[in-house]
């Protein structure tokens, strides 16, 4: 049609989906709540319906690693809250980004990725990927320009997160999918800072959409999960590119995906290949788990958004703190894509710079007592991180400067306590940081003999 | 899947089938703005079963060549010829269609009564009136008409985001591939239905089975109950709790009801 653009039926709205999406009281037993089937396999009715299930002509389960009823229902309120045609949930977030790219792509193939992505995706598509052939170019996500450039005939994906890591770019989604399109290409986000409450990449032109359902989709902190969602946008039919979706595929009897599945080829190819072969499968505890989060998933994004900009206000008038990068505020270069697209904030997870470099950062975070010092994102608890003495201990400052992580970086996720309780614990480590300052300015001052 | 006839090509879906050259064949007709991916599930058991499947695009839908067609006679006729060339040494044709397609096979069974042995009819209405609000909608090519169409094609349990297919959505699968169809299609699929009528037809005899929605919006239950009232040689399947898209919505049920009655 002409105004053929894709958007959202009208159904249901956000917080309603976020409770009832994919679940219906069980008809056996009338339980409201989702039951966890923790079960590995499931009875056939009879031969032919067995292999009905195993030919995709009935709809059931055979096996969890492939489907499991519990999985199931987080499948379904996942693709209903990103507006998929489907989803695959997967035992990590790093699962489901090696389960999207190995459905379209092999090895000889490349990906044109933003350089601003998380740390396991780097290593992933630099290191790993290239052992199997799969190449990556990476390139400034503010630079359109450089992912056309970067786009080789071998080219099957391009990939970036909403919010970079750690500058917190805010990736221009519609103009980097209609780039994408014109080169025949799949635009592939990682949406795991934002969640679909703030941004439902497949309705801004993206195709498909990973997460890492540890962060804010739990909110919880107790559990590793990931989910693939497919758009159904995408027509895989359009080049010769994407033969594991639009040429028959042996090991599924000559099945070609594109032909009989039409706007759901990719995800089924992903189930009936990836999750089937590598085996990656979410264990159906860990979905029950995450349904629990979902459930207040909008509460708890509305709760986090306005906690981080209070925090990021409060930080951004501190003598001792150099720069603020979080695009919620007006000095953040991306601010303004981020009040159109991020309507409703720009998450939780933000740095900030401390101006006595890699020593001050580790004062002041081992002066909090509010916010865990831990190696996560997206939990109910106010979480910090300084990469210069943890994660990059061993990482020299040109290297991290040129990773984009300066000596005295130290990245936020804020939490859903009492944004005063919050602003005071960081008050906290700022006093021990200047009280540090001093003593190291006073020893500095001392002459030889006092000291010897 | 392609098949040239008389100079345009015709795309289909086997169900992956690889069928002996007399085996019975059986036709599926899908309804407005839609393709034959509605059937995969369907095409997919019927070929199994040693079934020569044709899921057919309907002209310009899918990827059949155009242009659509705003009549169903005229897309009664379109099959008939497609028939002739695909159906090879099939001594029984069954025709299955869902909502625009039923008239389709209605027309077709009408007007060449020993064509087709078997009629299985999802969602269907005759007369079919399509309301004003859809109609216009889809004349001016807009989106609007591709989501009315699409929620009130589904059930409240679609509606909820559930389905019977493990990870799927019902509605936004039925949304994507609405969107799929080019300018113009869903006005004419529409004009075609709104102008049917079986006035000018002989009694259909051709055994006929019915599957009706309770919840269907787009062709309620009653309506489904008519038309097997018209036929002299129907039977009546109500499903609980579906909508329109039931092919979708309730694969097995579909299948359970659609092998009963084809297979013996």
């Amino acid at each position: 049609m002409t105004d053929s653009k894709h958007r959202s039926p009208q159904g249901m709205g956000f917080d309603t989906l976020s409770l009832h999406a994919g679940q219906v009281p069980d008809p056996t037993t009338g339980a409201r709540a989702t039951p966890i089937y923790q079960s590995a396999a499931f009875v056939f009715p009879d031969s032919d319906a067995a292999a009905g299930l195993f030919n995709i002509e009935r709809a059931g389960h055979v096996y969890s690693r492939l489907s499991n009823p519990t999985n199931a229902v987080l499948e379904e309120r996942m693709a209903a809250l990103d507006h998929g045609v489907g989803s695959v949930v997967t035992a990590s977030g790093q699962a489901a980004l090696h389960l999207a790219i190995t459905t379209i792509l092999s090895a000889g193939d490349h990906i044109v990725s933003s350089r601003s992505v998380y740390g396991g995706t780097h290593n992933l598509l630099e290191y790993t990927l290239s052992r199997f052939g799969i190449s990556t170019t990476f390139v400034d996500p503010r630079d359109m320009r450089a992912f056309a450039d970067a786009i080789q005939p071998n080219t099957k994906l391009i990939f970036g997160e909403v919010l970079g890591n750690p500058g917190l770019e805010v990736l221009d989604i519609p103009t980097l999918s209609e780039l994408a399109h014109a080169h025949h290409l799949p635009l592939l986000i990682d949406a795991t800072f934002v969640t679909p409450y703030l941004c439902q990449p497949i309705e801004l032109g993206a195709d498909l959409v990973v997460h890492s359902a540890t962060k804010f989709l739990s909110g919880h902190g107790v559990v590793v999960g990931g989910v693939v969602v497919d758009g159904g946008t995408f027509d895989w039919q359009s080049s010769d590119k994407f033969p594991t979706l639009s040429e028959p595929y042996v090991g599924f009897h000559d099945l070609v995906f594109a032909d009989e599945f039409g706007p759901a080829a990719f995800i089924t190819r992903a189930r009936k290949e990836g999750i089937r072969d590598f085996g990656a499968c979410m264990a159906p505890m860990t979905a029950f788990q995450i349904l629990q989060g979902l459930e207040t998933l909008p509460l708890r994004m509305q709760k986090h958004v306005a906690n981080a900009m209070e925090v990021a206000k409060y930080l951004e008038q501190q003598e001792l703190v150099a720069s603020v990068s979080y695009p919620g505020l007006p000095s953040h270069p991306d601010y303004e894509l981020a009040q159109t697209m991020l309507p409703k904030g720009c998450g939780a997870v933000f740095s900030f710079e401390l101006k006595d470099g890699r020593e001050a950062g580790r004062v002041f975070i081992e002066s909090l007592n509010v916010f865990s010092h831990l190696a996560n994102v997206g939990d109910a608890k106010s979480l910090v991180i300084h990469p210069a003495s943890t994660t990059h201990h061993r990482v020299d400052e040109a290297s991290l400067k040129a990773s984009g992580i300066g000596p005295g970086l130290v990245r936020l996720s804020v939490g859903l306590e009492d944004a005063k309780d919050l602003i005071n614990d960081l008050k906290g480590g700022l006093r021990a940081v200047e009280k540090f300052n001093k003593q190291r300015a006073s020893q500095a001052a001392k002459p030889l003999e006092a000291v010897s | 899947m392609k098949v040239e006839i008389h100079g345009k090509s015709v795309a289909y879906s086997s169900g992956s089938g690889h069928p002996e050259h007399n085996a019975p064949a059986i036709y599926f007709l899908h309804g407005a703005g839609m393709d034959h991916t509605v059937w995969v599930m369907q095409a997919r058991y019927f070929a199994r079963h040693g079934y020569r499947v044709m899921a057919l695009d309907l002209p310009g839908h899918g990827k059949s060549d155009g242009p659509a067609l705003d009549n169903v006679d005229a897309l009664a006729d379109w099959l008939y010829g497609v028939i002739g060339a695909t159906r090879s040494g099939a001594d029984s044709v069954t025709l299955v269609g869902h909502s625009m397609g039923t008239l389709v096979c209605l027309s077709l069974a009408a007007r060449y009564p020993d064509l087709a042995d078997k009629l299985v009819l999802l969602g269907t209405s005759a007369p079919m009136p399509v309301a004003d609000v859809l109609l216009n909608a889809a004349q001016d090519n807009d989106h609007a008409a591709i989501d009315m169409a699409n929620t009130w094609s589904h059930g409240q349990r679609s509606l909820l985001g559930a389905s019977d297919n493990p990870g799927t959505s019902n509605l936004h699968m039925g949304e994507r591939l609405l969107e799929r169809m080019g300018d113009d299609v869903y006005f004419k699929d529409f004009s075609a239905c709104n102008g049917f009528s079986t006035e000018h037809y002989d009694a259909i005899h051709t055994p006929t089975l019915i599957i009706t929605g309770d919840q269907d919006k787009m062709t309620p239950p009653r309506a489904g109950t008519a038309v097997a009232d018209m036929l002299m040689n129907s039977r009546l399947m109500h499903l609980q709790g579906c909508g329109h898209l039931m092919m979708s919505e309730q694969p097995n049920q579909v299948l359970d009801a659609m092998s009963a009655f084809v297979l013996t």
